[in-house]
């Protein structure tokens, strides 16, 4: 056990926290002010929620001991054997300080899919779905990589989450966007951001925590954490300014929006590079992903779903770049493309079809079985009248 | 007795209501509103979306004056408020009945 390392780790853990009071922000301000609350809500309740589900059973199923490379085992149910000594999965960390860092993935990643179904959801099928999804598709897709499953085993690099966090929730938000439809107007009026500044504190936030996602995955107070940092801020700042000046050239004027989301698809897409690749390195993947994610907004365009924060543009095109982009780029903690391995690219990319794969069937089966329960979306008359008064009974907003 | 209200660019407001008191209107009545004329509003870019938003922020004096007024003022306002570009506004002259001041129970022309 290691006093450094488990600052640094507990530290990290509390990052990523704000990470998810952050993305509401991010989230809310992008929604009509009728739903600021509501939208708010569901990344708030999640730091509930998804906390108790990781405790009771989500870690064990991610952790715990192997069981045929799918899911992990029963021995930390209710946390049991998990607290202050190293018998972790790491030696030089108490255990419970692995198991809260990882608790704030687990926190974050279906906070990330409400981006998708915003405007439109009812709170309790909201909360029902992300119960069974932390466990039948966070825990499995986060013990495959990071658990001793059979991702991890094959190979693939995915240093924090790009896997784990961004594509799985990108394909669920995908999931959810087909089966709960378009919102009312969608295509029709403007469904604009009712509060930019909003959303630029709160991306700025996640830049922020997100030190502690990429540098803290590291689980040392180390170099790799060290270099994490760098290419992670590097990544960002290049991703913001690419997405600023490919906007610019595009639609005519550069937009706050615009730099905040381009920071964040940087932030997304140098996640499973972070710890592998050095501070060029992070600048070109990031640079790449501003402009592949500004490409990525006009999918829902295309192809006429309503994802409503654009979660598949921004975490499922940065996502699935990064993984890519880990393969081509890692020099450092393991080989990819330019430092002579090409092999590794094939890796990524069997790990990305099979996250894509996975994640999107059994989070459309879900959405299906909430919906068919339950049912997932609100009436019309609520959904006119807004989440925050028809879900909460509340107002974001007197004036 | 003549109102005539006149629907403005919001950054031309302090230029008109200094021509038009340059001209003697003592009072007037400003509003901010939202509408549009024959261009349509304007678009407004969201992640590479465009939106056409329909409603444009302007401003609307409203003046009442006796009828002999009614030339200047709204020569004054058309001079003080013209861009040349379109959205420049419009002004809208209509017959008032009666004015009264509540302080003091005056009608008429006595009252404006």
């Amino acid at each position: 056990m290691n006093a450094a390392d488990t600052s640094f780790v507990l530290v990290s853990a509390a990052l990523v926290m704000f990470m998810t009071p952050g993305l509401a922000l991010f989230y809310a301000g992008m929604v009509r002010a009728k739903n600021v609350l509501g939208t708010t809500m569901q990344s708030f309740t999640l730091l509930g929620l998804a906390s108790i589900v990781w405790a009771v059973a989500g870690y064990s199923l991610s952790f715990g001991s192997d069981i045929g490379g799918i899911i992990g085992g029963l021995d930390y149910l209710f946390l049991n054997g998990v607290g202050g000594e190293a018998n972790g999965p790491v030696d030089n960390l108490p255990h419970a300080a692995f198991m809260i860092f990882q608790c704030m993935f687990a926190v974050i990643t279906p906070a990330l899919i409400t981006g998708a179904f915003a405007e439109r959801m009812r709170f309790g099928a909201f909360l029902v779905f992300s119960t069974l999804w932390l466990i039948l598709v966070y825990s499995p897709m986060c013990h495959w990589v990071w658990g001793g499953g059979w991702m991890g085993k094959m190979g693939a690099l995915d240093f924090a989450g790009g896997a784990v966090v961004h594509m799985s929730s990108a394909a669920a938000a995908l999931a959810g966007a087909l089966v709960l439809g378009k919102r009312r107007g969608f295509g029709r009026e403007p469904l604009m951001p009712h509060n930019l500044p909003m959303t630029i504190l709160g991306a700025g936030i996640l830049w922020f925590g997100w030190f502690g996602f990429n540098a803290g995955s590291a689980l040392a107070a180390n170099g790799t954490a060290a270099n994490a940092f760098v290419a992670t801020h590097l990544a960002s700042a290049a991703a913001a300014m690419s997405w600023i000046f490919v906007e610019w050239h595009h639609r005519g004027k550069p937009t706050t929006l615009g730099g905040a989301s381009g920071a964040v698809a940087g932030l997304v897409a140098i996640t499973p590079a972070a710890g592998f690749v050095g501070p060029m390195a992070g600048i070109i993947i990031g640079a790449v992903a501003g402009v592949l994610c500004y490409g990525g907004i006009m999918l829902k365009g295309k192809f006429k779903y309503d994802d409503a924060l654009d979660v598949v543009g921004i975490h499922g095109v940065g996502g699935t770049w990064g993984a890519l982009a880990t393969g081509i780029f890692a020099t450092m903690n393991a080989k990819g493309l330019i430092a002579g391995n090409p092999g590794q690219v094939w890796i990524q990319i069997v790990s990305i079809v099979a996250t894509w794969a996975f994640c999107f069937i059994v989070s459309y089966i879900l959405f299906k079985l909430v919906d068919a329960t339950i049912g997932l979306r609100i009436s019309e008359e609520d959904e006119v009248r807004g989440l925050d008064v028809s879900e909460h009974k509340e107002a974001g907003y007197q004036i | 007795m003549k109102k005539i209200e006149i629907i403005i660019r919001p950054f031309k407001l302090d230029e008109v209501k200094t021509a038009l008191a340059g001209i003697g209107i003592q009072g007037m009545t400003v509003t901010e509103v939202k509408g549009f004329g024959r261009q349509r509003g304007h678009k407004e870019v969201y992640r590479g979306a465009e939106y056409q938003v329909d409603f444009v922020a302007k401003a609307k004096i409203e003046v009442v004056v006796e009828d002999a007024l009614v030339p200047s003022v709204v020569d004054t306002a058309c001079k003080a408020a013209r861009t040349g570009q379109v959205g420049d506004g419009k002004i809208f002259v209509s017959h008032v009945d009666e004015t009264v001041r509540i302080r003091t129970g005056e009608t008429g022309e006595d009252a404006i």
